[in-house]
């Protein structure tokens, strides 16, 4: 019936490895249904129905950033209107506010690239939030931070990770990637880590126990080919170091971009079709995170059955994507998010951002 | 035989398009496998409808938004003297004509109302005759069967006399709304003023045999239980299979902002997962309907083009000015154009087919 499509369900079906080209032929595939049921039979086998999530906290240290991306709504320069630079005292007072909430279990620390901040000025924001709140696990960094952190201090990627490590960091977010291809970071993020760049974060981060995350930022001027060589990347390294945890899909949002006027946001449709495809490529990835912020509520629900198994977290406040018209809610409280997974028939389970399970919601 | 037989019973039944008992739908239901019931949707969809997916241009016109029904479940009633409340005069529609005789392709004028208590019979068949006059060519689907109820009320006529005479002036075809759910139980919590279950199906029987041509829907995720949805479902299929004259079929969830009901019983959105369960299980079970309408003003756009893995086939209109659900807090645009049906159909894969009320094919955009 599906021509090859029915080469790629056996292989899907007996556990083979998908080829790039596989991956090209799936993404010319109409048949949404059938895509989520060979995402969904690979999620059930390899993770059965716990669904992960965070109580969690966001912590956007700065908007003011030097990379100025075409595709963020997020970042600006000093003196742009609406920037900020949070001092230490700002940043405690967002976490204890966040505290508030007795499941609160971690940070997620992601910022603009400071042109005044040295490397020891974000160091200091770790030391001090975990000193400050060692209960919470800190999650904090994409690969593009490390690497700018490495440029303007002169350290090593390693040795930036090591410190980073040793005030208490305990996993690298995984931002930043966007799409794997020189030709669209070249035209969209030419100031920021390279692809090259990136993966090597994520190379060094898995040497040295600290595990990562990784992403793909899709739906902007990418071609389908490139979507599928970046799953591939993140795939061939994930064969050497086993160190990502969860790979996330990021939509393009482009209201308030540079790209606002050319590009439309993907349709829900896509963005099923290419988290689904993820479950199929990544097959060494155990984690497949629908972001509900970007996905929109309802989206993520309906993507838990299209390979995902990770719906991200409470969240707190939500800066970066609600800057490019993200129409979500800027937080979720943890019954909305039990009550989502729980609609469904699967079981959640709130986790730190090692995937380390804190809580079991059993059934009522 | 026990339950995971008659699951895998029910199971294979879906999948090869076979009819479905009570039981089948309701394990079906609680088996969860949403992505099973599209497969078997979207095949029961291609036996129906091939390749096509059907849309038409048209518009909607609200008369009044006055009703003597207060149903507890909705948000677009007033009463006279309210500050929102409106009707439309003679003028006012001949103005709305005066602008929709320019939109291009308009096939359809679709009316649906409330039930003005001041308003008689005779309001409503000029304003069919007063439409048909000014757009002798284009089809009107005018009516739900609570409102043909209250004209038989109104006119003192009966409902064979009542559509009779809406045949003459001008109606080429009634809605499927107002069927809510026919649970007895549920209807004197939701809208206990209006047509009841039996006088809903009655109407519907009764335009069959006259050879006018309708709908049929169903409103959920309010305080139904699954039971009572299904049954519904049933009961639409038990008429079709007497008259074949439903054409499409529309899920309507529950909107339940600024209405007495969702405030009084606490009531949510269900969620789209819901949606697209229910719009894959109707497909099933409504085996002996053509169409499935997705209704985007109700689902959202996105919803309404996943929709389309899960059993639809239709994806109503362009629609113009819908005042009903964006009163119950729908945020959709109130018109969409013909192209951007036209992509979100080809982004499905299908193929886009503008039509008619009856279905017969305008235009196929390649």
């Amino acid at each position: 019936m599906f021509g090859t499509f029915t080469e790629i369900e056996r292989k899907v079906l007996n556990d083979e490895r998908l080829t790039r080209e596989d991956g090209i032929k799936l993404f010319s595939c109409n048949d949404l249904s059938w895509l989520g049921a060979m995402a969904d039979y690979v999620r059930k086998k390899k993770c059965g129905d716990i669904v992960y999530y965070n109580v969690n906290c966001h912590v956007n240290l700065t908007n003011i950033c030097t990379s100025l991306c075409k595709f963020c709504a997020f970042g600006r320069e000093e003196s742009t209107k609406g920037s900020y630079a949070m001092n230490v005292e700002q940043v405690i007072s967002v976490v204890e506010d966040a505290m508030k909430d007795p499941n609160m279990s971690g940070l997620h620390v992601v910022s603009g690239l400071h042109p005044q901040w040295s490397f020891e000025h974000y160091l200091n924001f770790i030391d001090i939030l975990h000193k400050k709140f060692p209960s919470l696990y800190i999650k904090g960094f994409t690969g593009v931070e490390i690497t700018h952190f490495a440029k303007i201090s002169g350290k090593s990627v390693k040795n930036i990770l090591i410190e980073l490590k040793n005030v208490g960091l305990q996993a690298i977010a995984g931002g930043g990637a966007e799409i794997l291809s020189d030709r669209v970071r070249n035209l969209l993020c030419p100031k920021k880590a390279t692809a090259d760049e990136w993966l090597e974060v994520a190379r060094i981060a898995h040497s040295i126990g600290l595990k990562t995350n990784a992403s793909m930022l899709y739906g902007h001027i990418e071609t389908l080919e490139e979507r599928v060589n970046h799953l591939i990347k993140l795939r061939d390294l994930q064969d050497i170091t086993g160190g990502f945890q969860t790979f996330i899909c990021f939509p393009f949002l482009p209201k308030n971009t540079a790209l606002e006027k050319d590009i439309k946001q993907t349709s829900m449709w896509d963005d099923l079709r290419t988290i689904a495809i993820s479950r199929l490529m990544l097959d060494n990835f155990k984690n497949i995170k629908a972001y509900w912020v970007m996905l929109t509520v309802p989206v993520a629900q309906v993507a838990l059955n299209f390979g995902a198994n990770d719906i991200d977290g409470t969240i707190h406040k939500e800066n970066i994507l609600h800057e490019a018209g993200a129409t979500s809610p800027k937080s979720l409280k943890e019954d909305e998010i039990i009550k989502i997974i729980r609609d469904i028939g699967r079981i959640p389970a709130a986790c730190d951002c090692n995937f380390n399970i804190l809580r079991i919601i059993d059934k009522v | 035989m026990n339950i995971k037989n008659d699951l895998n019973v029910a199971r294979n039944k879906a999948y090869l398009g076979e009819r479905l008992t009570l039981k089948d739908a309701l394990l079906l239901y609680e088996n969860n496998d949403l992505l099973f019931l599209a497969e078997c949707a979207r095949k029961q969809k291609e036996r129906k409808s091939g390749n096509k997916v059907f849309y038409l241009i048209n518009r909607h016109i609200n008369l009044t938004n006055i009703c003597s029904s207060n149903c507890p479940l909705c948000a677009f009633q007033c009463k006279i003297g309210d500050n929102q409340s409106y009707t439309l005069e003679f003028d006012d529609i001949n103005k709305i004509l005066s602008e929709v005789k320019n939109v291009k392709g308009l096939s359809e004028i679709h009316i649906v109302s409330a039930l003005h208590p001041e308003k008689n019979f005779d309001y409503y068949i000029d304003t069919v005759k007063l439409i048909k006059k000014t757009l002798p060519d284009i089809d009107i689907r005018a009516f739900t069967p609570v409102e043909i109820v209250n004209f038989s009320i109104q006119s003192s006529k009966s409902i064979e006399e009542v559509l009779k005479i809406l045949i003459d002036a001008g109606v080429n075809s009634l809605l499927g709304g107002g069927a809510e759910i026919f649970s007895e139980r549920v209807r004197k919590i939701i809208c206990p003023k209006k047509a009841t279950a039996e006088e809903w199906l009655n109407v519907m029987k009764t335009a069959h045999h006259l050879g006018l041509k309708t709908n049929a829907s169903v409103m959920y995720g309010h305080i139904e239980t699954i039971e009572e949805r299904i049954e519904h479902l049933i009961k639409l299929r038990d008429l079709q299979d007497e008259t074949g004259g439903f054409q499409a079929f529309l899920m309507f969830p529950f909107h339940p902002d600024n209405t007495e009901l969702g405030k009084k019983y606490n009531l949510k959105r269900v969620s789209a997962w819901e949606d697209l369960k229910m719009i894959a299980l109707s497909r099933l079970i409504l085996d002996n309907f053509d169409h499935i309408k997705a209704f985007w003003v109700m689902l959202t756009m996105p919803i309404a083009q996943l929709a389309l893995a899960f059993g639809v086939d239709d994806l109503d209109g362009t629609v113009g000015e819908e005042k009903i659900i964006h009163a119950a807090g729908s945020k959709e645009f109130k018109g969409i154009t013909r192209n951007i049906l036209n992509k979100i159909i080809k982004e499905s894969g299908y193929i886009p087919v503008e039509c008619d009320s009856f279905y017969n094919q305008k235009r196929e955009n390649q």
